[in-house]
């Protein structure tokens, strides 16, 4: 795949974090799943809103609150358009993908889980969409269902289809797996689930950064994300709903700006999407996530795709060379995350030494325990590349590899 | 038997030789090597402290009116540094580690390692220690 006309040193240029050095070495980020860094643009914005135009929103008569209210429901439109969404009014303000899980459970959740009824998870989710279906089913005396994956990190689609019955209400699935890259396919997923009409959450906090997402076209009910792994501030996120379920869901979360009126004898709701965005609103996250959006926009993700797919076949193709390498998670569709492990050697010794080079990877399990245990091991070293990322940063921590043998070996 | 302190002083004395981070966690590598290896029976689950990033087994015995410490970890820079926290306080009396103050972690650049946020099992392993020591000392 082509990526002539990527601009890698302009777009460098445009996140001052990767100028900077630690410990007196240029910083190496490799450290993207956990969190991307933030554009000038994007620093900028959130800037602009505390020196100019901070004033609380929906509320007030005033020009900021005024203007700040237009700014923040503009923020939804574009991420309405990002995502297709049918109805701006779809999209929920949330803290980040952990919140817009636990919305659901604690709305779509309390009002269609009965004792009995079925939520069917997959093996490589991450804890937040485990967690909280899990403690869902202990409150409904529900039962959790696991989608197992192959060796290779795939998920069994024949075994998904087995476990659907009369008594399944939701299936979560992420669409691309934190720890092993896998892009599942959620499509399939989402058709088979419908044929039952079932509804679907597809926890997208790993793919949307990535590649295009269209909830229409991939009919899923529901999709989250974060800000801040899409190059957003952190503390904002996404919840997309069918406008169908959002109507039919209870509040969440219950205080001010999502009622209509209140009384101490009755309080009515606000209307979609306030009545689950109690309290005043994030709206320095939100202005900030859709400069985000912008910039990414601008690139296009199209070709972010490109540059990200052949920095993985170059990674992938340079460290099979060393000797004693294992890459967990070989599904034949991938993002840019290697996890990995080095014959012999302790992941957090590789990560510790990695850090002394300038190189900022994960290891551990990356708050997906079960999928780590499907390969009988404690953790992975992870490195996971975003837009920014270079072959040059490839070839040092190829070098810092071989150091890392040297030293353990 | 040198004091608390002077094991200190002599592990701040031979880090001042290292100048770089490798040099640094190649020696702690080579400390590693050197730590007592556990007595099997004591490797147990009762003794293992299970960090996010690596474990940590440690095994503390009364022997003399002294605590002796055994210990262990699968990641071989957290072992390094367990071999160094063995080394100034294994063979002390109770009080002697309940009024220990650890400044040698620090002087030698790796207070990171012992920090709450590190889920190394080092933190949870000091905890343990100092929990043994108060526990005898208020003993006797």
């Amino acid at each position: 795949m082509s990526t002539t006309n990527y601009n890698i040193n302009k777009i460098r240029a445009d996140f001052p974090i990767l100028s900077r050095e630690v410990y007196e070495k240029p910083l190496i980020y490799f450290d993207n799943a956990a969190t991307t860094q933030k554009p000038r643009q994007v620093i900028d914005r959130v800037h602009r809103v505390y020196s100019l135009e901070n004033s609380n929103i929906h509320r007030g008569v005033h020009y900021l609150s005024n203007q700040l209210t237009e700014a923040h429901e503009k923020a939804r439109e574009t991420i309405q358009k990002f995502i297709n969404a049918s109805h701006s009014h779809e999209i929920i303000f949330t803290g980040g993908t952990t919140d817009s899980i636990n919305l659901v459970t604690f709305t779509f959740g309390e009002k269609f889980v009965k004792e009995g009824d079925e939520i069917i998870i997959s093996e490589m989710e991450h804890h937040a969409n485990i967690v909280p279906w899990q403690m869902l089913c202990e409150r409904k005396k529900a039962k959790l269902r696991i989608i197992p994956m192959n060796e290779k990190g795939e998920l069994l689609i024949e075994e998904y289809k087995k476990l659907l019955s009369d008594k399944t209400r939701l299936i979560s699935v992420n669409q691309v797996s934190n720890t092993l890259g896998t892009i599942n396919d959620i499509r399939q997923i989402i058709k088979i689930a419908h044929q039952r009409d079932i509804p679907v959450l597809i926890d997208g906090a790993q793919s949307i950064q990535h590649t295009k997402v269209d909830v229409q076209e991939l009919d899923c009910d529901f999709f989250a994300f974060s800000g801040h792994k899409i190059y957003g501030p952190t503390g904002i996120g996404v919840l997309y709903g069918k406008e169908k379920w959002l109507n039919e869901m209870p509040p969440f979360r219950t205080g001010g700006e999502m009622i209509q009126n209140v009384s101490f004898e009755k309080t009515t709701f606000n209307e979609l999407p306030f009545k689950f965005e109690a309290g005043t609103p994030n709206y320095t996250g939100a202005v900030g996530l859709e400069e985000a959006i912008k910039y990414i926009s601008d690139i296009g993700l199209e070709h972010i795709e490109a540059h990200e797919k052949e920095l993985l076949r170059y990674a992938n193709q340079k460290f099979e060379k060393i000797e004693g390498f294992k890459t967990y998670g070989t599904a034949s569709d991938k993002i840019s995350v290697i996890s990995f492990l080095l014959e012999g050697i302790h992941h957090y010794d590789i990560g510790m030494v990695l850090d002394k080079m300038g190189i900022a990877i994960r290891t551990g399990h990356h708050c997906t325990e079960p999928a780590i245990k499907h390969f009988n091991i404690d953790g992975t070293a992870r490195a996971s590349f975003a837009l920014y990322n270079t072959k040059e940063e490839i070839d040092k921590m190829y070098d810092a590899l071989l150091k890392v043998q040297e030293m353990f070996g | 038997m040198a004091t608390l302190d002077e094991k200190q002083n002599e592990i701040i004395e031979e880090f001042e030789l290292f100048d770089d981070w490798m040099d640094k966690y190649n020696y702690l590598i080579e400390l590693s090597k050197d730590l007592p290896e556990m007595d099997p029976k004591n490797k147990n689950d009762k003794n293992l402290i299970e960090g996010c990033q690596s474990k940590v087994w440690l095994h503390a015995e009364m022997k003399d009116g002294k605590l002796v410490f055994e210990a262990d970890s699968d990641a071989i820079i957290t072992k390094g540094i367990i071999a160094l926290l063995v080394d100034v306080l294994s063979g002390r009396t109770p009080q002697e580690i309940v009024d220990a103050d650890l400044y040698f972690i620090d002087k030698i650049g790796l207070k990171e390692n012992l920090s709450p946020t590190r889920s190394n099992g080092l933190v949870a392993m000091m905890n343990k220690i100092k929990a043994y020591a108060l526990a005898y000392s208020s003993k006797q």
